[in-house]
């Protein structure tokens, strides 16, 4: 740009304002179109996060001038990124080349056509390591769609002064906390219960882990099986037995963290995703001492517990003009060296297994410390991160997730209402509607 | 303006059937002349209205999903029969078919308090018609965010004020009711102006003899200001309620729908904009469309509402 503008000025020097203007334009156009030829511009449409602009410099220096990352920040919230690129897509928009995908999100840019699929060197370096539950949320009909930047899990987070030894499944849970109820101490079970994604995921994770399936394997029908009816008298219970807050149904992420973060809080359990961790370290030291992890809980006694996975995958946009480089520089921003540095600034869990035990800290020619973190200082939960994200509840693919994940927040709320088999019934029905597009979203 | 409405009145009399014969050479040419300078004007019309609203009846009778590109075909009324059928289609419009009554309701009285301050002012009518006009000067979704900041419970000063332990927009009936106060503190200006230059058509000397015969300032006004307004009246109401009826930015800024306080644009934006489904979305805004012209007609043909400054082709 910096260029084009002071063509346009030289210009303005020589002639009358109107021609200038003229000349300017067209300069500019030309220019803009030699420009895009020469150094090439990968418009990368990414969520905001906050040290992002740092990975992509590196990458800009290795590309070594053959083309320039430039980091568009989309709005913070999920549907406001999505509703941005879906609107320029469908518009095949080929100023946008890669863009970050929302996990749920990879079915419905492949099937729309939207995003490029992933071939040859590129595929198998974009597969490389990574754990299989994240790596299955970038592929779309045994296809390649895009490579996994981070990932997320919940996990349950508790007060080792009221349960030194944290309850494994949901039944304890509630005895648990019906338990430091009677005792008069802190009791609550929070979570994301309001109206919206996160009671999706919570949903999503106890489904799972009673071994059962909202919809198909290739997620074209609804399977609403035994263990997802299972999972819906679980939330009943759960939210019917007097041990959740007050302000369950408005409840998202962060407003389940500072339940459980307040000075005098009334939390004793906490399902939530590892941002809380450094979050209460410095919301509420005192008690961050003493707030440990364990996984989410098991639905049936013995059987592992399955917690729904989150993070970012990045995509290659089909309407991009330069799709090898943007192949190239997609690569390079979720490289294992680029996911250890992004864990450990900005706290979203890598997806390649091998970081995880990376003993590296971010400047390897200093020791490691609060200052200088490694995996180790920065997760201490790392191995249970690890350990839940090896069993894995992955939401259901689809390229219809928008409207099925709508249906089942809106039938779920509040999740006190829930009557197991006639909710269940009826999320058969709406899902059925929501999956072929016919029904009318709430 | 002044051309176009000087063509929509020509524009009979030259495609009438004979009879009119008696034109002279220079009014035809002039008639010409009149139609070819609004021409330009006519077709973009038709280009930006016209074309959008064709093609979004045309995206109503199919199946289409931008996230299913193949499997776009012609389904006829199938999209109609789904969303007339929807609760989720009904409960959206029954909340803006209240929302518009409450708030036309309120903002008319209000509207029709402030119109008689502003027309009896003797001092500072300046000041006082610049004054009560702020609140439509302000952008809609400027004002909604302050309204909402006003009721974030722990930080917004009426929500400390009015219920500090609840989250008023969170409930229902709280959010439809801040919802209704965003719009009427916005739109009663508006209304009060339509009314006021309804209230400047009454002759003081009708009001004066009225008087004389003994009516009180309650029977004048019913009896005399009332009646005379009318016209002004319906188009004021008309306005309102056309507008009302397709309410959005307050209520996607102050709820986004939420606790089932969405009106029907809110619907519609969710299945086009967010579902992507063209179709369903299409015969949403087309079941808008058709709802207010129904209204329109309930008001022209019903009530006789006419256009401001045409008030003999009202009923034609």
């Amino acid at each position: 740009m910096g260029s084009t503008r002071r063509v346009g000025r030289g210009a303005g020097s020589r002639s009358r304002p109107l021609v200038t203007l003229g000349v300017a334009l067209v300069a500019t156009s030309v220019l803009a179109a030699c420009g895009s030829e020469t150094g090439k511009t990968i418009n990368v449409y990414y969520a905001p996060e906050e040290n992002f602009q740092t990975v992509v410099d590196n990458c800009n220096e290795q590309a070594n001038g053959r083309y320039q990352i430039v980091y568009n920040k989309l709005p913070r919230d999920a549907d406001g990124q999505r509703e941005q690129m879906v609107r320029r897509l469908a518009a095949e928009d080929d100023e946008m080349d890669v863009l970050g995908l929302d996990v749920t999100w990879v079915a419905e840019f492949a099937e729309a056509g939207w995003a490029a699929e992933w071939t040859g060197k590129n595929k198998a370096e974009a597969e490389e390591g990574v754990l299989p539950g994240p790596l299955e949320t970038a592929m779309w009909q045994d296809k390649l769609y895009a490579a996994t930047k981070n990932t997320n899990i919940q996990l349950m987070w508790y007060d080792e002064r009221l349960t030194p030894e944290p309850p494994e499944t949901w039944d304890e849970v509630i005895a648990a906390a019906k338990r430091l109820k009677q005792q008069g101490k802190p009791y609550q079970v929070v979570f994301t219960g309001a109206q919206y994604e996160g009671l999706v995921s919570m949903y999503n994770s106890i489904t799972e882990s009673a071994g059962g399936q909202i919809l198909s394997d290739d997620g074209l029908s609804v399977e609403m099986d035994e263990g997802a009816v299972r999972a819906l008298e679980i939330l009943h219970e759960l939210t019917t037995a007097g041990i959740t807050a007050p302000g369950l149904t408005n409840a998202q992420e962060d407003e389940t963290r500072l339940s459980f973060e307040a000075k005098g809080s009334q939390a004793a359990f906490q399902l939530n995703w590892p941002f809380v961790y450094p979050a209460m370290q410095e919301g509420n030291p005192e008690r961050a001492e003493h707030m440990k992890w364990t996984r989410f809980p098991e639905a049936t006694a013995g059987e592992p517990s399955r917690s729904t996975i989150g993070g970012y995958n990045l995509a290659v946009s089909s309407y991009s003009k330069h799709q090898p480089e943007a192949f190239e520089a997609a690569l390079c921003l979720r490289s294992a060296e680029n996911q250890k540095f992004s864990a450990v600034s900005d706290g979203v869990p890598p997806t390649i297994e091998s970081v995880y035990n990376d003993p590296e800290p971010i400047d390897p020619s200093k020791p490691a410390g609060d200052d200088n973190p490694n995996m180790e200082t920065a997760y201490p939960m790392k191995d249970t991160i690890l350990d839940a994200l090896k069993e894995p509840g992955v939401r259901p693919l689809t390229p219809a997730y928008q409207n099925v994940s709508t249906v089942i927040s809106t039938v779920l709320s509040p999740p006190s209402s829930i009557d197991p088999q006639a909710t269940a019934e009826r999320l058969r029905s709406e899902i059925t509607d929501a999956l072929e597009s016919k029904g009318v979203l709430p | 303006m002044t051309t176009e409405v000087a063509a929509s009145t020509a524009d009979p009399d030259t495609g009438a059937p004979a009879g009119k014969k008696q034109l002279s050479e220079g009014k035809r040419a002039e008639r010409r002349l009149g139609l070819l300078l609004c021409a330009p004007a006519a077709l973009v019309m038709l280009a930006v209205t016209a074309w959008p609203v064709i093609y979004s009846v045309w995206l109503s009778l199919q199946r289409y999903d931008l996230r299913f590109p193949g499997q776009t075909e012609f389904i006829g009324l199938e999209n109609y029969i789904t969303v007339l059928s929807s609760p989720y289609w009904w409960t959206s419009f029954g909340v803006t078919m209240g929302l518009t009554a409450v708030s036309v309701a309120l903002e008319f009285v209000l509207g029709f308090a402030l119109a008689l301050i502003m027309h009896r002012t003797i001092v500072a009518r300046g000041l006082i018609r610049t004054v009560a006009l702020i609140p439509y000067g302000i952008v809609t979704v400027v004002a909604a965010f302050s309204w909402r900041y006003a009721f974030t419970p722990d930080t917004g000063y009426l929500a400390q004020l009015l219920a500090p332990e609840a989250a008023l927009l969170t409930e229902r009936m709280p959010a439809f009711g801040i919802i209704v106060l965003a719009e009427v503190w916005k739109t009663t200006p508006f209304m009060a102006l339509l009314l006021m230059a309804g209230l400047a058509l009454v002759p003081d000397d009708l009001v004066k003899a009225a008087s004389v015969d003994g009516a009180s300032p309650w029977q004048r006004f019913i009896k005399v200001i009332v009646p005379v307004m009318k016209p002004a009246i319906l188009v004021a109401l008309l306005f309102r309620m056309l507008d009302a009826f397709r309410i959005f930015d307050n209520i996607f800024v102050l709820t986004n729908g939420a606790q089932q306080t969405g009106s029907v644009s809110v619907s519609t934006y969710n299945n086009l904009i967010q579902g992507l489904n063209l179709g369903i979305g299409s015969t949403m805004s087309v079941l808008i469309f058709i709802t207010v012209a129904i209204i329109a007609f309930i008001f022209v043909k019903g009530f006789g509402t006419a256009a401001p400054g045409s008030d003999d082709g009202g009923r034609r």
